[in-house]
């Protein structure tokens, strides 16, 4: 049952794992349960997915709303495990790539390729032709998504949560199921929320609880949305390192949306700046971030940092 | 003021008939408000269209019409219903198309973004349906659809006119037999009234039932443990 001592519904609690460089001084531990500045958690025991990571392909993407050309016959590719950020002004399409990757908006004009496999596309009598429902299903078991808003269900606890999709759609049994489910909540720090509701945890927990649904799945693409922009900003640290050392310890292929530019340098390996549904500039982040040869890109980290 | 009550057989007999059809017609309404409210969310046109002429026609229709078609026009064809059955189906029709919008628009005002998540999760459109979405729809449908349930109780009124010896059949036996015209319509009020209030009560309680399954009250809430402990089991979703 729900534990409504700890978590009065209405108020966030306020102990929440507050930054690490804190915790290691305080050597307290944090109301999410992650045992603070001693004896860190070994996360590559953690079943996370190994091996077997497609890469992504995009060709000529096109994507309207209306009249208004969001992706504009964009290419890019993003190598099998590779840890990718999209940064770029609000309008840029960085939401749309993810949103169209998890088959939420559909494509207009051009070809997603997972893998070897074409997304919206399918093959039938050695033609492609846009997918149906079937082949759809089939491509969405490897990507998973976290959203800005977390989108935990709120009829269902914590332990449901994570429970329901590899049960209802991987099959997976109860008790497998729960297992996976004890494993993934200690990996983000919240074994003891098992049975707590969705209403009765912070932004931050839940936003925990939402990457681990999104890992239960056993995706090979990983989606971040501004995982953290819905967060108060002292808990955006710790869902940050939680998501950098789940992706150290994977291989999955990581597409990241952020305005946070001390995220995006410490999860990725390649950093592209969109603007107007097209790439400005991409490479390593060290050179986005520190010499970036582009008059726009250096105009845009200028207004977020200033920010 | 009490003379009425002597007849009180009558009235309860009255209030019996009256407490079937609604129990029949609300059941049949509900059936009949959750297919054709999920039919008018169909990405099929053909489906949504099923629910507009459904909704369109039992909406704008008169349930005392209704009845008479059932009750006198179809029997010149050659179908015969028992009173009763004919009254729970003028009824439940009737009402299920209110309830149908309701549940409509219940399941509209699921934030989309629980929709999105069920497609991240992989979920079938009919697991997103039955697992996430109905059960969130639920907590937004009942307050209309207590009102609907005590608009079909009076509604059962109608029924007096067909010969059924329902609540208000009996009042208008009684006040013909005993003159008492004030104070037998007085108890019929009475009787209606406080039919109503029972029904509110199951309502209420089906509203706590799922508020707390969407953990907006915390699950073991003293002032519900009497009402809990009677009920115990998992939520809609469960």
């Amino acid at each position: 049952m729900p534990q409504s001592d700890t978590a009065p519904e209405s108020s966030e609690p306020k102990d929440e794992a507050p930054a690490p460089s804190l915790e290691k001084a305080t050597g307290r531990t944090g109301a999410d349960g992650v045992p603070a500045g001693k004896d860190p958690k070994p996360i590559d025991a953690a079943p996370l997915p190994k091996g077997g990571a497609p890469g992504i392909t995009f060709e000529k993407v096109v994507k309207r709303f209306g009249s208004n050309v969001v992706l504009r016959e964009l290419d890019f590719t993003v190598a099998p495990g590779e840890r990718v950020t999209l940064i770029g002004p609000s309008g840029s399409g960085k939401t749309t790539i993810l949103r169209l990757l998890m088959t939420l908006e559909t494509l207009n004009e051009g070809v997603i390729w997972i893998g070897d496999q074409t997304l919206w596309h399918m093959d039938r009598g050695g033609k492609r032709v846009a997918a149906n429902q079937k082949h759809l299903h089939e491509m969405r078991k490897q990507v998973g998504m976290v959203f800005q808003q977390f989108n935990l269900f709120p009829n269902m606890n914590v332990l449901r949560n994570l429970t329901e999709g590899p049960r209802r759609v991987l099959g997976v049994s109860q008790d497998e199921a729960v297992e996976r489910a004890r494993e993934l909540l200690e990996l983000v720090g919240l074994a003891d929320k098992l049975n707590a509701h969705p209403t009765q945890l912070s932004g931050g927990q839940q936003q925990r609880v939402a990457v681990a649904r999104a890992l239960a799945m056993q995706p090979k693409v990983l989606l971040l949305d501004e995982v953290t922009s819905a967060l108060d900003p002292e808990l955006v640290v710790g869902v940050q390192d939680l998501l950098r050392d789940i992706a150290n310890a994977s291989d999955i292929t990581l597409l990241c949306v952020t305005h946070e530019m001390n995220f995006a340098r410490d999860i990725s390996n390649r950093v592209l700046m969109f603007d107007q549904g097209q790439i400005v500039e991409e490479g390593p982040p060290e050179q986005i971030f520190g010499e970036p040869s582009e008059q726009r890109t250096r105009d845009f980290l200028q207004a977020v940092l200033a920010s | 003021m009490f003379d009425v009550l002597d007849s009180h057989e009558e009235l309860l007999k009255g209030a019996w008939i009256t407490i079937q059809l609604t129990v029949g017609g609300s059941l049949l309404a509900l059936v009949l408000a959750v297919l054709f409210g999920m039919a008018g969310v169909s990405s099929s046109r053909w489906v949504r269209g099923l629910n507009r002429v459904y909704v369109e026609f039992f909406r704008g229709t008169a349930t005392l019409v209704l009845l008479y078609w059932f009750f006198y026009a179809l029997p010149l064809v050659g179908f015969k219903f028992a009173p009763m059955f004919t009254a729970i189906m003028a009824l439940g029709l009737n009402v299920g198309a209110y309830g149908a919008e309701v549940v409509r628009g219940a399941i509209i005002s699921v934030p989309k973004a629980q929709y999105e998540a069920t497609i991240a999760l992989n979920l079938t459109p009919t697991q997103r349906m039955i697992r996430v979405i109905l059960p969130q729809a639920v907590s937004l449908m009942l307050p209309p659809f207590g009102n609907l349930l005590i608009e079909l109780m009076k509604g059962t009124a109608v029924v007096s006119l067909i010969t059924i010896g329902d609540l208000t059949f009996r009042g208008k036996e009684i006040q013909q037999s005993t003159g008492e015209t004030a104070w037998t319509f007085f108890w019929i009020l009475v009787f209606y009234f406080v039919i109503a209030q029972v029904l509110q009560l199951f309502v209420r309680f089906a509203e706590r039932r799922v508020d707390r399954m969407l953990g907006r009250r915390p699950s073991r809430d003293t002032s519900l443990a009497t009402v809990s402990a009677s009920a115990a089991g998992t939520g809609v979703g469960g």
